[in-house]
């Protein structure tokens, strides 16, 4: 489903991804792990189109397309899904016209005709039970006064109205207390399917408790430098990443010089 | 961030859709103002006496006075000798005694604009006075409003038909002698609507005004006059265009609401004037004055404005709560872009007991853009328990424009409830990647997030003119972010 050889990627010219390889398959769990400012939000961004994060070698395909070639509306229509570390406030726009807005631009994507106001509610409060939302939340502004639980669980309400082709969590488990953890995995393992890719971005183990990956990459210096399946992750929390750091380091060495 | 205002700036840029000119065999008077022109142009409207004193005592008064400069808006001296201040297609001076009279050509300039005058093809519940330069050219169902006692017509055909009552009520609410803008008005006004509703009645039927400015070197000047007697009721629309020019025009109108006991009068406009292009050339100028009287008790007089157009916008609707237990309301978008400048906002006047009034003013910038709010509550010693709530927000797009609010609020009744609240937002990068991380174009993400901030204004409005005003926006910020 989605394929990344070689990716280099710099944000105001710093470089932050420096030749980064990853295959991710449809019905598989991918979680990338590694310390803060490893790259991993930045693959993130760099996955859902993000201006500003530019990318100066390599290649992304995508359902066997160019995916650097789609705006990022386009790649969400085409089921790319990015639930942000930081979910953005919209004053005045209802949670639920957003969700509306967004699931009909991707029915008239598909050629699906768009869902009148009845269908919509019906499909929405279906999937605020498997969130454990309130209905109250829907009229709210979009992410306005929301808690950190809220917002998170909000992002996976959205994706389970989408229903994305290949999700990106982006540090999802950050900030929530282990009930609402619970909630956000129970989210994503209804969510598991054999159609469906995941790719979780995370800096802690924990949220692999709840998750399991089918397999386990560590970013370190721009790139993925160690992977393996879901006991790595238990490595890692007990060795911390620095061992990790300091392997991809050595490396990075012996390679300087070399072709890039 | 750099690229991201370019493409803010190409999502604003959106064209124009009225900028057509109306070819025309027109009579005008020369340019320039002085006492000869104000009597000829009385004497083309065949105006009785009463009328044409009134107009000289304006224009006598005019000249002490010096133009307004504490707005924040700012434009190149206006040569007020180099306006043609009366222009009429020919051979209408007096308007057209009923539609098949009206010019094809008029006809067809408006339909051109979406304001069918056949009342055969009209949306069901509206009846629609047609203002083309000076004069006011078409005014439709007026046989049926008639039927109730309602009187809607041109001023013209008021000052001719009902003087009595234009002569009690015709600057009562704004005098010839209230600002500078307005005693040009006094002076030279040409056309605009009357409408009275008698004791009682209920107006069955949204009321309307589509001005149109189509002659180059052109001003303005219209007067509407309303007034809703004991107990009646009327909703009133207005729209406006018009063509595109390098040149700046005047508009400066004035509107006066009177509102008897128990009366209420909703007010609505979508001003869409030509604002000028992306570079800041050309553009109407609206320095208009509208004022509400909410003269007696149980009153309600209520504005609501959609300002998308116009190089510049200096307009105060203002409602002054003179009976007991009166109701000001305001609502009010305004949007500016490019190079456009507004400076708008309201004035509650609290003088009798137990009045209240409500503000809601959104005002959006984007491009060059300059939009101030200025409003003034002022609790006068005998308004005992008056109560006001006022809200501002300003919205912003981009980086280069500005938003000001400038409240004053001046209490002297002890008893009084003032509450006021602001907030500026901007429309962030962030939140437009964030909609189109969910497939929402960028186009439509501003659009959403924009209709999210109108939408208590946009509710004020008549369903219709709701959806056109939600277009408007559209069109007005289209091409702001690509």
């Amino acid at each position: 489903m989605l394929e990344i050889r070689n990716l280099h990627v710099t944000v105001d010219d710093k470089p932050i991804l420096r030749g980064l390889d990853l295959e991710v398959r449809a019905g598989e769990v991918h979680a990338i792990m590694g310390p803060n400012g490893s790259g991993k939000s930045t693959l993130a961004y760099v996955l859902a189109g993000r201006e500003g994060y530019v990318v100066t070698q390599g290649e992304i395909r995508y359902m066997g397309r160019d995916l650097l070639a789609l705006a990022p509306e386009e790649r969400a229509r085409e089921g790319i899904f990015l639930a942000f570390q930081y979910p953005v406030e919209i004053p005045g726009v209802a949670n639920v016209y957003l969700l509306k807005a967004a699931l009909n631009a991707m029915r008239r994507h598909r050629g699906e005709s768009e869902l009148d106001a009845v269908d919509f509610l019906a499909l929405v409060k279906g999937k605020l039970k498997l969130m454990d939302m309130d209905e109250a939340l829907l009229y709210r502004a979009v992410n306005e006064g929301f808690s950190g639980g809220e917002k998170k669980r909000n992002e996976i309400l959205q994706m389970a109205v989408l229903e994305p082709r290949l999700a990106i969590l982006d540090e999802t488990d950050s900030g929530l207390d282990i009930d609402a953890l619970k909630v956000v995995a129970n989210g994503v393992n209804a969510m598991r399917s054999p159609e469906r890719a995941m790719i979780l971005v995370t800096h802690y183990q924990r949220l692999l408790d709840y998750i399991r990956p089918d397999r386990v990459h560590v970013l370190a210096l721009g790139r993925i430098a160690l992977s393996g399946g879901p006991d790595l992750a238990q490595d890692l929390e007990r060795r911390g990443y620095g061992w990790v750091e300091a392997e991809a380091q050595k490396r990075h060495a012996a390679s300087a010089g070399g072709p890039g | 961030m750099g690229k991201r205002s370019v493409q803010l700036d190409e999502l604003i840029s959106q064209e124009y859709r009225h900028g057509f000119y109306t070819p025309l065999d027109v009579d005008d008077v020369p340019r320039g103002l002085s006492e000869d022109v104000i009597r000829v142009i009385s004497a083309k409207k065949q105006e009785p006496a009463f009328m044409l004193e009134w107009r000289l005592k304006a224009f006598r008064h005019w000249l002490t006075m010096t133009e307004p400069h504490w707005a924040t808006v700012h434009h190149p001296p206006i040569d007020y000798q180099d306006i043609v201040y009366y222009s009429a297609p020919r051979g209408k001076a007096d308007g057209p005694q009923s539609l098949a009279e009206v010019d094809p050509e008029l006809l067809r300039t408006y339909e051109k604009l979406g304001v069918p005058l056949q009342e055969r093809e009209l949306l069901a519940g509206v009846a629609v006075d047609a203002v083309f330069d000076s004069v006011s050219v078409a005014t439709t169902f007026k046989e049926k409003l008639g039927e109730l006692g309602i009187i809607f017509c041109s001023f013209s055909e008021a000052v001719r038909n009902h003087p009595d009552l234009v002569q009690e009520y015709l600057g009562s609410v704004v005098p010839y002698t209230d600002n500078f803008f307005a005693t040009l008005n006094s002076a030279v006004f040409s056309d605009g609507s009357f409408c009275y509703i008698p004791p009682g009645v209920r107006c069955p039927m949204e009321l309307s005004t589509y001005f149109r400015i189509n002659a180059r070197n052109t001003g303005q000047f219209e007067r509407t006059l309303i007034i809703a007697d004991r107990g009646a009721y009327v909703s009133y629309l207005e729209g406006c265009t018009a063509p595109m020019r390098d040149e700046n025009q005047l508009h400066a109108a004035v509107v006066e609401l009177i509102a008897r006991e128990g009366a209420q009068i909703k007010y609505s406009t979508v001003q869409n004037w030509y604002p000028g292009d992306k570079d800041g050339k050309g553009g109407i100028y609206n320095f208009v004055t509208k004022r509400g009287d909410c003269r007696e008790a149980n009153s309600k007089i209520s504005w609501t404005q959609v300002e998308t157009g116009s190089a510049i916008t200096w307009k105060y609707p203002s409602v002054i709560l003179r009976g007991d237990n009166s109701v000001g309301e305001f609502h009010s978008v305004a949007l500016t872009n490019h190079w456009q400048q507004a400076d708008t906002g309201t004035k509650m006047i609290h003088l009798g007991r137990n009045t209240r009034s409500t503000i809601l003013s959104k005002g959006i910038s984007a491009g060059h853009g300059s939009n101030a709010y200025r409003g003034l509550v002022k609790v006068a010693k005998s308004a005992a328990g008056a109560r006001n709530y006022t809200q501002c927000d300003s919205l912003l797009l981009g980086d280069r424009c500005a938003a000001h609010t400038f409240p004053y609020i001046e209490v002297k009744n002890p008893t009084a409830r003032v509450e006021h609240e602001a907030s500026t937002s901007r429309i962030g990068e962030d939140q437009l990647f964030y909609c189109q991380s969910r497939g929402i174009s960028a186009e439509d993400a501003v659009s959403l997030i924009v209709s999210g901030f109108c939408k208590e204004v946009f509710r004020q409005l008549p369903m219709e003119f709701a959806v056109e005003a939600q277009k408007l926006l559209g069109v007005s910020l289209e091409g702001s972010i690509g």
